[in-house]
């Protein structure tokens, strides 16, 4: 049988350099197919942008691929979609992310089209009309989705006058203001090496593949480039909020009720981890699931998740149910948090969920993408190169009062932002 | 990839298809029942979606909490789909666990319980998953055009079912449709990952050979008559968007029409599994701005069923110009042969989109087992050559086939209190 540990990345798989401009190279061999995959961030994000051009970062990279000084938009989908490769564009709060994949003989046309969109976009003022009105049809959908709507809401209240309370995508009003200016100069401010990761996954030689990246993004220097700002403390909720959204004619109603969560590399972030698991997701999404869907049948789904990023953290419960059962989902989803952090959760509970987070390891890192996208996660959070060698340990160190705890800093029943849209 | 496979039926005429790959300690094992949406009459629509859900109700063995607890406990990756033509469970584990998937199956082929209370708590989570779907404006159009699309044909409706019947089968009927079609003649098992094959079919054997061989079921045959003309439906609900979806009649999985209707839709919609902003289509309605989307497919079916194209018209566009482009893309396919060129550029993504997925373990179990639902495994691991022998003729002769008017059905969802025509 195949080694489990042999198969994780580590030090003695992942090659790690730096080129002189500062970008960092992560790479790995998986010869299994002969494909490859690209991956990768850089601090460009929505931290950036004023609450007058809510969405500018991300409309700036969907629009890094709409033409560049040598390529039109048509002309270099062409290159790519040619050969079956992807690459795209999107951003988030704090980085700008960029993700691809080819067949490994077409992997210098991948690198070459990245380089050439991170460094050289000419933001064709037509592209970028007819790409301002796709995005004003993606917000008129967004506003008929009643999850969607619920969550917005709930970011809105939660981390009200932090970044983190803005949509990256804006809103109508904001990406009718953004000009092709200001995307000019948010790309000529933020985008550079300084603080760009690559990891690149597949049938190649780690170390020719460095070489590869310096040819394709070693000449780009950017003097200047800004750093990001600090972000401001949130604010603490002092009661329960609750806000519903009504969107006529919906068949179903969503919610999402929650709290803050820890960040990435809070000391707790293990043990709010498991406890998530154990509330929301083991088996048939944990004891939410076993609630509202199993016992009561009132929901297809209702599960609880932890999102830890690089600033404060949120932990939700989402379900979607009939409007008529709404008050029914929350109160009995109010009522499992309370049991939550009064009683905490059993050994056999802890025991489970530890074992499941340690054997679901390798399937997370079948495919190319997803070795990319935990390396590029070590390095985003300075986890360590040894982290997938640790994880069990760091896992398995995990008690019931290290949940329990956790818990009673996070979930204060009387003190929930309540968001729900639908009829 | 390697195609090497070992096929085996068992002595209750089970099927059982193994593939070893040896890159990651994992093991991905699916179990395929000929049971679909098609199998049902009215009434009864739904039953084999709703089965599915049953699946995961427990056994004597394996009760529901400790069903879905030991999967999860072991790391697993579990879940089953039901589609017109087949119902499908997979487990992916760690390699050393994957006894406790054989095991689960094995006593779910025969042993699930179906209580009454069962069946009721189930019957709301449905209905609820029905409302979730009802939210979106395209599931709405999508069942409304399959609807017009097929008359006599059970593809007429959705999967998950209609709500009446949502609201009226019976645990009786549920238990039926399970003892009728969970029977080892009409399953296919399929397996791929880190295993030794002798000792793997060994343990199959075990657990599988035992369960008796039932009668087998036929399939409910209802052939859709040829359409006699265009057909045009409009929704209405909320919104501010405009869908639209065209869908024409499409050859089965087997059909001599298949592979070169494939290379047509790479030409026109793009690559399934990759972008498409090159595509015929897109250049021809999204770059000149007649939509703000365009994206087209089919799924592979035993009988005729739709080749789809999905379009959300631009705000500032009338449908019907947006129609008429769309027309004069089509009309192009069947009058000028397409170049050789790009037929082999279709060749050549299919060849990728094969590589990303054999990077996945789980990915090639399913090819192995979904392939035989309509077909075998050959069909699968000849693909690309079907492809690559598709020619410039072969393209426009499919495109003037079924490409025609009186074989399409439009369906046209329009946001209340805005002009759609």
């Amino acid at each position: 049988m195949t080694n489990a540990k042999m198969s994780l990345p580590g030090p003695e798989n992942v090659h790690r350099a730096v080129l002189p401009n500062g970008i960092t190279v992560l790479a790995r061999s998986n010869f299994q197919s002969p494909s490859v995959n690209v991956g990768g961030y850089l601090p460009a994000g929505a931290v950036f942008e004023s609450d007058e051009k809510l969405g500018l970062a991300d409309f700036v990279a969907t629009s890094l691929m709409r033409g560049t000084r040598t390529h039109s938009f048509d002309a270099l989908y062409n290159e790519l979609e040619s050969v079956g490769a992807s690459l795209g564009f999107y951003s988030g709060v704090h980085t700008t992310s960029f993700g691809g994949r080819s067949l490994v003989e077409d992997l210098p046309l991948l690198l070459k089209l990245l380089s050439e969109s991170l460094r050289m976009p000419t933001f064709p003022k037509d592209e970028i009309e007819k790409l301002r009105a796709q995005w004003l049809t993606g917000l008129a959908i967004r506003a008929q989705d009643t999850s969607g709507m619920a969550s917005m809401a709930f970011d809105r209240m939660l981390f009200d006058g932090h970044p983190y309370s803005r949509p990256t995508d804006g809103f109508v009003e904001t990406v009718e203001s953004i000009t092709r200016r200001d995307m000019a100069d948010f790309h000529r401010r933020h985008f550079g090496p300084k603080g760009l990761v690559i990891a690149i996954v597949g049938a190649i030689d780690p170390k020719k593949v460095v070489g590869a990246v310096e040819r394709a993004l070693g000449g780009w220097q950017v003097p200047g480039q800004a750093d990001a700002p600090m972000l401001p403390p949130v604010k603490p909720i002092k009661k329960t909020v609750r806000h519903h959204h009504a969107l006529a004619g919906k068949s179903q109603s969503n919610l999402v009720i929650g709290m803050f969560g820890p960040r990435r590399n809070d000391p707790e972030y293990f043990s709010a981890s498991l406890g998530n698991s154990i509330l929301g997701q083991f088996g048939m999404m944990g004891r939410i699931g076993e609630v509202v869907r199993e016992k009561s049948g009132l929901a297809y789904y209702a599960y609880s998740s932890l999102n830890s990023g690089t600033g404060p953290g949120s932990w939700e419960v989402h379900a979607g149910v009939n409007p008529k059962n709404l008050k029914k989902a929350i109160a009995l989803i109010e009522k499992e948090l309370h049991r939550f952090i009064k009683h905490g959760v059993t050994k056999d509970e802890l025991a489970d969920s530890q074992s499941s987070f340690i054997g679901q390891l390798p399937l997370s890192l079948e495919s190319n993408g997803g070795v990319a996208g935990a390396i590029l996660n070590i390095e985003r959070y300075q986890l360590g190169y040894d982290y997938y060698h640790r994880y069990e340990r760091l896992v398995r160190e995990v008690t019931r009062d290290d949940v329990l705890e956790t818990a009673r800093k996070y979930i204060a029943p009387d003190r929930l932002v309540i968001s729900t849209a639908g009829p | 990839m390697t195609d090497k496979i070992t096929q085996v039926a068992l002595k209750n005429g089970m099927k059982v298809m193994l593939k070893e790959i040896h890159t990651a300690p994992i093991i991905s094992s699916w179990i395929w029942y000929r049971v679909g949406s098609r199998d049902e009459s009215t009434g009864g629509t739904g039953l084999s979606h709703w089965t599915e859900h049953m699946q995961f109700k427990g056994t004597k063995q394996f009760p529901a909490q400790v069903l879905d607890k030991a999967i999860s406990r072991e790391g697993g990756r579990w879940n089953a789909s039901t589609s017109n033509d087949s119902t499908r469970y997979f487990e992916t584990m760690p390699a050393d666990k994957i006894d406790l998937a054989l095991r689960l199956e094995a006593d779910r082929m025969q042993n699930s319980l179906f209580t009454e209370k069962d069946v009721a708590s189930e019957r709301t989570v449905i209905i609820s998953e029905r409302e979730g779907y009802e939210n979106e404006p395209m599931f709405r159009l999508s069942e409304a055009v399959q609807q017009a699309a097929f008359h006599v044909h059970p593809y007429h409706h959705e999967i998950i079912g209609d709500m009446a019947d949502l609201r009226a089968i019976t645990r009786d009927a549920l238990y039926e449709h399970y003892r009728k079609y969970y029977i080892p003649n009409n399953a296919v098992l399929s397996i791929a990952g880190d295993f030794e094959t002798k000792a793997m079919l060994k343990r199959i054997r075990e657990l599988f050979e035992s369960i008796p061989r039932g009668k087998t079921p036929p399939r409910l045959i209802r052939p859709e008559p040829e359409q006699m003309g265009e057909k045009r439906l409009y929704i209405e609900g909320p919104g501010e968007t405009t869908y639209v979806q065209v869908a024409y009649r499409h050859p089965s999985a087997t059909h001599a029409d298949y592979f070169p209707f494939q290379v047509l839709d790479s030409l026109l919609g793009g690559a399934s599994g990759l972008s498409s902003k090159t595509s015929r289509l897109y250049r021809a309605l999204v770059d000149t701005e007649y939509a703000v989307d365009v994206s087209s497919g089919s799924e592979t079916t035993i009988d005729p069923f739709l080749y789809r194209i999905f379009i959300i018209n631009h705000p500032k566009r009338k449908i019907e110009k947006t129609l008429a482009v769309l027309d004069a893309e089509i009309k192009k396919v069947q009058d000028v042969l397409v170049p050789k060129s790009e037929i082999s550029r279709a060749v050549k993504q299919a060849r990728a989109v094969f590589a990303y997925g054999s990077e996945n373990i789980t990915n090639q179990a399913f090819w192995m087992g979904y392939s035989e639902m309509f077909s075998s495994y050959k069909w699968f691991t000849g693909y690309l050559n079907k492809l690559a022998k598709v020619t410039p003729h072969d393209v426009r002769r499919v495109a003037r086939t079924y490409l025609q008017p009186k074989n399409r059905v439009i369906g046209i969802y329009l946001p209340q209190g805005v002009e759609g025509t």
